[in-house]
């Protein structure tokens, strides 16, 4: 691809781009969000025409892509963050919709022939298998035994790992180098530096539309990828907890919450649970060890089963999230889009709306006053968008996850739980939330942080809550609070994980 | 009008905006009669058999004829918001409520020769009615997640049976002539009272949408559930309420639909008023997948829909075929006002500025 252009009414997303791929090379493309990743593969898939410059294949020379169609037909596949099947249909029928000729279907064939592609690539799913009965990673890899089955020449990956555990990782990867060996061009997008260093051959870094350089993975160390991406040199990223000031107040050892015997509908086994005022822990654990679930219960997200939970020493009842709210909890979900925004709500009503709820039915905000909660926070929280009347679902990921940031700081809450609340978000953004959870907590704000990347964690929290097979396994602090001894407490003292 | 875009944003916004295409629709009814008829606009103060000053005219009889459409609009605008579906029964739930209350005033006789309850009772009746209608159809698509068409499809049914069985299949006639101001004129006032109605219903929904929550809590329970759930909002319980709501503006619309005859058909009344009601909703360009809604659009629409079937009316189309040329038009209306062909439209003005740009 040489000298692409893009434009955006108000805004160039790319200028004069350049990027190859060779064969047989996993090629990392790195940028903050709203950097033109996403714009460069899309220009490339054909899903947004370019404006400008050109893309070249190795046979066939100068070619123009209209049309995802047309890119499918070059052999470009493309497999995005969120899953774009469809999941009330069976794992062969997603494998091959909208790729039959004529009008006659071998049903049969079909699911024998997916069979055949799954055991190749050593995926553990069946053909006649429902989609949405696998699990989300399962779901990713049938979109690459898709991709991989159209002869596909380049394969792009957008953030395909950002909601897979560390062994479905491994499998991604492993999948990936397969196919390098037999010569697919790997273009591989992720917020997440130790993969890149792990199986890419090249980066290309954009910022703000513009290309930066490509390198090859052994000339650019790790601080220096990051300083390229951010457009400055980043020394804050190694450890911010050394710098950080602990809550200092008398009561730092009062229990602010306290759950007894604690469950709910999520199938998660009762557990016990407290934090203190102004402290930082976290739940952490492989996907689907009943992190989220956990503070959902406290939250009172997931149907309560059993259990107590205690504010200062009092029983309260929290059956629903408002009770919750009304308790001075507040709850950034793990899943952002499902959970968190009102997409075709403005900024400004999405930042208001857990406080307006709190305030009462009968009690709006004017007009001024929510414009005012709203200027307030996109400043303080440096939001990008062009006002406060834009819907929120036009902003990029980094910004719409500040918003709901905001719409739970404007509450002031006792007790924020975060889960997930760096997934998918740039780099910059990241370290953001992380310093404010703890300039939060030297408030003496109490805040649960869940982050699947581990060396987050470390950098935050002060008390890990380990979880394995939807229950609590452990708990470490002070000196214990080390990846390895995670790791094992994870795998519960085996030796192999 | 590419002159228009190219000299900056007042116009586009206008275009954007999501009353434009109703205004627009308005604007070239009104032209249309008035290069057919301008006496279309005539409105002219004369008196009634009782002797009274009533004003008439065509404009009179839209804003007369539009206002049991404008009021339902209102709660369909509600419904379709919060549940992202439509309720098809109001029709039906209009004979239960007008039958409810002719129940009342005529206690049971089909020939009274007084009120047997004054008239607030009757309408008090007719509005519990609607909403009991309203929280059976609310209670079935928020509680037991069914789909809002087939919810309602039940009522819009069995309905009209249910009216008639609540007055033995009689059609008694409200003795009172005071009964029949509802529908036409109150003694001494030239403008018809259906106008006062609705602008009455018009100024609370208003009011109500002003000095509470109800706006921002359907919106986001219609764009987003799960998330509206963990902001403290109970969904279920506004998707029930705006079903209410509806149930409300179902009685209010009774009362005018009764009183204009003073008595019911309970085949006849409010016939396919559902239909025109969720399309007063789409004309007004609110989404019928839920989600963001302007109110003002949605009644703009019901006045638009009434407009039209004047206007055919002055075109001296018969009231069989009125169905047929009003679809012709809804479709017009309803395609232009279409993301995607609004879309291709300002593709095409894009364009034609870009080019006009390089040439000048």
């Amino acid at each position: 691809m040489r000298k692409i252009d893009k434009s955006f009414p108000g805004v160039r997303a790319l200028q004069g781009v350049d990027f190859t791929l060779c064969e047989g090379e996993i090629h990392a493309l790195m940028g903050e969000n709203g950097a033109g990743k996403s714009t460069l593969i899309k220009v490339l898939t054909g899903v947004y025409g370019k404006d400008g410059g050109t893309i070249s294949l190795k046979d066939q020379g100068e070619v123009t892509i209209h049309s995802p169609q047309d890119a499918q037909n070059l052999g470009i596949s493309t497999v995005y963050q969120e899953i774009t099947l469809c999941p009330n249909l069976t794992v062969a029928e997603n494998m091959y919709i909208g790729r039959t000729k004529g009008t006659i279907q071998h049903w049969k064939k079909m699911v024998q022939d997916a069979d055949k592609i799954l055991q190749n690539l050593d995926i553990p799913a069946k053909a006649s298998q429902q989609l949405a009965s696998c699990s989300i990673a399962v779901q990713q890899m049938v979109a690459i035994a898709r991709a991989v089955d159209m002869d596909c020449k380049v394969l792009i990956l957008d953030e395909p790992t950002s909601s897979l555990d560390e062994q479905e990782v491994e499998k991604l990867f492993g999948l990936m180098r397969d196919l390098k060996a037999r010569g697919v061009g790997i273009i591989f997008v992720t917020h997440f530096l130790d993969q890149v260093y792990e199986v890419c051959d090249k980066i290309t870094v954009l910022r703000d539309g513009t290309l930066v350089g490509e390198y090859e993975i052994k000339d650019l160390p790790r601080v220096q990828l990051v300083a390229k991406m951010l457009g400055k040199e980043m020394d804050d990223l190694s450890d911010i907890k050394s710098e950080q000031n602990t809550y200092q107040g008398d009561d730092a050892d009062t229990k602010v919450f306290e759950a007894e015997n604690l469950q709910s509908n999520a199938g998660i086994k009762p557990f016990d649970f407290y934090i203190k005022k102004g402290e930082v822990n976290g739940f952490t654990g492989l996907l689907g060890s009943g992190r989220s679930e956990s503070v959902r219960a406290i939250f009172g997200a997931d149907r309560v089963l059993q259990g107590t939970v205690k504010k200062n020493g009092k029983v309260v009842k929290i059956a629903k999230p408002l009770d919750a709210m009304k308790n001075g909890i507040a709850y950034l979900p793990e899943d952002r889009k499902v959970d968190g925004i009102i997409g075709d709500l403005s900024v400004r009503e999405n930042i208001i709306l857990a406080l307006q709820v709190l305030t009462g039915f009968f009690r709006p905000f004017s007009k001024s006053q929510a414009n005012k909660f709203a200027d307030e926070y996109i400043k303080k929280l440096s939001i990008k968008t062009a006002s406060a009347d834009t819907p929120i679902k036009s902003l990029s990921g980094g910004n719409q996850q500040k918003v709901i940031l905001a719409r739970w700081l404007l509450t002031h809450p006792e007790y924020l739980i975060l889960d997930e609340p760096t997934r998918g978000i740039d780099v910059g953004t990241k370290v953001d939330i992380q310093k404010l959870v703890l300039e939060l907590a030297s408030e003496g704000t109490s805040v649960t942080f869940i982050s699947s990347e581990t060396d987050e964690m470390l950098r935050t929290c002060s008390r890990l809550i380990v979880m394995r097979d939807r229950k609590m396994v452990g708990e470490l602090s002070g000196d214990d609070l080390t990846q390895s001894k995670i790791m094992s407490t994870i795998a519960g003292g085996e030796s192999e994980s | 009008m590419s002159k228009d875009s190219a000299k900056g944003g007042f116009w586009k916004r206008l275009v954007s905006h999501q009353m434009f295409i109703p205004l627009v629709a308005l604007i070239l009814l009104a032209v249309i009669n008035l290069v057919h008829d301008p006496s279309f606009f005539k409105i002219t103060l004369g008196t009634n058999n009782a002797g009274f000053p009533v004003l008439s005219g065509s404009l009179i009889t839209i804003l007369d004829y539009g206002s049991e459409l404008a009021i339902l609009a209102i709660g369909m605008t509600l419904v379709t918001a919060a549940s992202g579906g439509q309720d098809i029964s109001v029709g039906a739930t209009i004979a239960i409520a007008g039958s409810a209350m002719l129940r009342v005033l005529c206690g049971g006789d089909s020939r009274p020769d007084a009120l047997a309850a004054p008239i607030i009772v009757g309408f008090i009746v007719a509005c519990l009615a609607g909403m009991a209608c309203g929280a059976f159809n609310g209670m079935l698509v928020a509680y037991f997640k069914i789909q809002p068409m087939i919810a309602t499809l039940i009522l819009f049914t069995a309905g009209r049976s249910i009216a008639a069985w609540i007055n033995n299949n009689e059609l008694p006639i409200v003795p009172d002539p005071k009964f029949g101001y509802f529908g036409s004129f109150i003694p001494g006032i030239p403008i018809p009272t259906t106008v006062f109605i609705a602008a009455a219903c018009i100024i609370v929904i208003a009011l109500v949408l002003r000095f509470t929550n109800l706006g921002l809590y359907t919106q986001a329970v219609g764009i987003n559930e799960s998330s509206s759930r963990l902001n403290g909002i109970n969904p279920n319980f506004i998707k029930f309420i705006t079903f209410v709501i509806l149930g409300l503006c179902v009685a209010v619309a009774a009362l005018i639909k009764v009183s204009r005859l003073s008595t019911i058909n309970y085949s006849v009344i409010a016939k396919d008023i559902e239909m025109d009601a969720i399309l007063a909703v789409a004309l007004g360009g609110n989404s019928l997948a839920g989600g963001k809604f302007n109110m003002w659009a949605s009644i703009l629409g019901a006045y638009i829909i009434q407009f039209l079937t004047t206007t055919l009316y002055k075109f001296n189309v018969s009231s069989d075929a009125l169905a047929a040329y009003k679809a012709v038009v809804v479709i017009i209306l309803v395609v232009v006002s279409a993301p995607v062909f609004r879309d291709a439209i300002s593709k095409l003005t894009k364009r034609k500025a870009k080019t006009q740009k390089e040439v000048g």
